[in-house]
């Protein structure tokens, strides 16, 4: 393929030919408002095709970086480059690629749900206007909205307003969502939808970041993760990388504890423990994996019962790095 | 494929025609918004008011607004007299709330922020909404205009046209000079429309903004009013306004008509561009 044809064929595709740069990269990223300074040298990396759970206590700058990756804030230093190109000097052509729903929906309250996002459509020089009318219905219908559609905003209910705001990412299509609370007000069969609706997209090619509290729910979808408190990005990878800051732990079930000691032993667990009421080993994982451990036990002799791997769940590991506190930080 | 390739950054195509879909967009809810609408039916009442009041009870040559004794023999004046009396308060409110509301309310909704990150440049934004308060106003005076006419010609009918100098001119001469008329309160108004788009880019509440603009006219007319001031009168916001007197004269000045007109451009020319550079650097954090 030539270089022009590849051109050509990026322009009416899209993603991911580009594949190799991230979808988000922040170097430094700083931002002060008067002596306080709300996101302080963040360095987020968002890799291209990831969904990457972004998540903080309230407070912490995850919408203050939000705001500062899509142009809305200006940067006090740093760099941002999405989709390969810096922002927000490569705005115009970055941003018609990337779908938003920023600190919840705003759309205006005396058009029906069609006319908002028509509204959004016709200030969208890349949208074609010839198709306005099919993927509106079509982002519509992808958010389960079809029946409402001809309905004022005023009378929505919270749900319905969530979800127009997703239809309204969704009127094009995106190689990057950055998503802001979407299950914000959904019940939890919008909730299970809105989970179902980012796994999609992310198999479609396309990588979101999505912001939440609901931590269980990231653990669901994430593939990445960073976490945020006071301005800082404390953690950051891959969702089995920042887990494992608390590593898994391993329960091997034996009447021969002799053996299985033994052998997870050698494999290198040092802190394995008897358990000999429940005949039980315990070990820390670490970058072992769970099946070795099972082939070791098997290999000394002993009759493996069970092997159970515990992992941290990210509640826990978000409560240690954020605090137990109820209070806003600042 | 070399990285060279796999770097090439993604451009979307453009599609022909968008900025003049972003203007009818603007255009479009200002005219589905009731507020809106019902602003302009205050204004079209207003001539429609005068009208029948004059029918109802003749009025003697000197009583009232400027232009009224002349209504019974001429409907065309009808049009003179209703744009004398919009244009001191109720023009200036319709103009005031329409630009006031242009950013602020957008801001203050939370619209804003998803108009630009569509995205909708701040430039592009700021051109769209100037044509779209722009055309609002136009509009608001043309209603007026149009209704003191319909009025004036059903009510009175419409004739040759007795000119403030006691020359006659033909009906069709007449209608262009209410035609000039109408344009020149359109330009007056668009700098007062600039200002309340600039005021509305410092603040996300729009009432304020709104409140803000048509204290402009306000502290304008005072200034105008205090002798002492007299000095600085000519470059008053308001004080050429009523200027369209002058199409009203056998012989139009048309070097003055031109230079007040540049007075009001100007002043629409300082406000919108401390708007684009407010715009600019505004942080929306709504």
């Amino acid at each position: 393929m030539t270089a022009a044809a590849t051109a050509a064929a990026t322009t009416t595709q899209g993603p991911p030919y580009d594949a190799v740069v991230p979808a988000i990269r922040t170097t430094g990223l700083t931002r002060r408002f008067g002596s306080q300074v709300a996101v302080s040298a963040v360095d987020l990396l968002v890799p291209r095709g990831a969904v990457y759970g972004f998540l903080g206590p309230n407070g912490s700058g995850k919408t203050t970086t939000i705001r500062m990756l899509l142009g809305l804030l200006a940067a006090d230093s740093g760099e941002i480059e999405m989709l390969g190109q810096p922002m927000p000097d490569a705005l115009a052509q970055v941003l018609p690629r990337v779908g938003a729903l920023i600190e919840g929906p705003a759309f205006h309250p005396y058009l029906t749900g069609t006319a908002n996002l028509r509204r959004l459509d016709v200030s969208d020089a890349t949208a074609n206007p010839a198709t306005s009318k099919e993927r509106i219905a079509a982002a519509l219908s992808r958010v389960g909205l079809t029946a409402a559609a001809g309905k004022k905003y005023r009378n929505y209910s919270l749900g319905m307003k969530q979800r127009l705001g997703l239809a309204a990412a969704l009127l094009q299509p995106r190689d990057l969502l950055v998503l802001d609370e979407p299950t914000n007000g959904l019940d939890p069969q919008g909730t299970r939808e809105v989970r179902h609706l980012v796994r999609e997209l992310a198999q479609d090619g396309a990588t979101v970041l999505v912001s939440s509290h609901l931590l269980a729910e990231v653990e669901q979808i994430a593939t990445h993760i960073g976490i945020m408190s006071g301005g800082e990005l404390l953690r950051q990878g891959t969702l089995t990388e920042v887990l494992s800051d608390g590593d898994a732990v391993v329960t091997v079930t034996t009447p021969d504890l002799g053996e299985a000691l033994e052998a997870l032993l050698l494999l290198g667990l040092a802190d394995a423990t008897l358990d000999r009421e429940h005949q039980q080993v315990q070990a820390r994982l670490g970058e072992i994996p769970a099946e070795a451990v099972a082939q070791a036990v098997i290999n000394a002799g002993a009759r493996l019962r069970g092997l159970t791997v515990e992992r941290p769940h990210l509640e826990d590991l978000f409560v240690s790095l954020t605090g137990e506190g109820f209070d806003v930080l600042r | 494929m070399s990285f060279a390739d796999l770097t090439l950054p993604v451009v979307r195509p453009r599609y022909r025609g968008a900025f003049w879909r972003l203007y009818k967009g603007e255009v479009g809810i200002s005219l589905r918004r009731r507020r809106n609408l019902a602003l302009l039916a205050v204004l079209s009442a207003i001539p429609l008011m005068i009208g029948i009041a004059v029918y109802l009870s003749t009025p003697r040559a000197g009583d009232g607004p400027a232009f009224l004794g002349q209504i019974t023999g001429n409907g065309l004046f009808l049009v003179f007299t209703a744009l004398t009396v919009c244009i001191p308060v109720f023009l200036p409110l319709v103009v005031g709330v329409v630009s006031g509301d242009s950013i602020a309310g957008e801001a203050g909704s939370g619209t804003l922020r998803y108009l630009l990150t569509v995205p909708v440049t701040r430039t592009r934004l700021l051109v769209a909404k100037t044509l779209g308060v722009a055309t609002f106003t136009a509009l608001a005076v043309a209603v007026v205009a149009v209704v003191g006419l319909v009025t004036g010609a059903v009510l009175f009918g419409l004739g040759n046209v007795t000119l403030l100098s006691g020359d006659t001119v033909s009906l069709g001469t007449g209608l262009l000079r209410a035609l000039g008329v109408s344009a020149y309160v359109m330009v007056a108004l668009f700098g007062l429309a600039a200002g309340g788009m600039f005021i509305s880019t410092l603040t996300e509440n729009a009432i304020a903004a709104m409140a803000t603009t048509i204290g402009l006219v306000m502290v304008s007319a005072l200034l105008d009013a205090v002798p002492q001031l007299s000095a600085i009168h000519g470059v008053l916001l308001t004080h050429n306004w009523l200027g369209f007197g002058e199409f009203l004269r056998s012989n139009v000045d048309t070097a003055a008509v031109l230079r007040w007109s540049a007075l009001h451009l100007a002043y629409a020319a300082v406000f919108l561009s401390l708007a684009w550079a407010r715009l600019q650097s505004k942080d929306v954090t709504s």
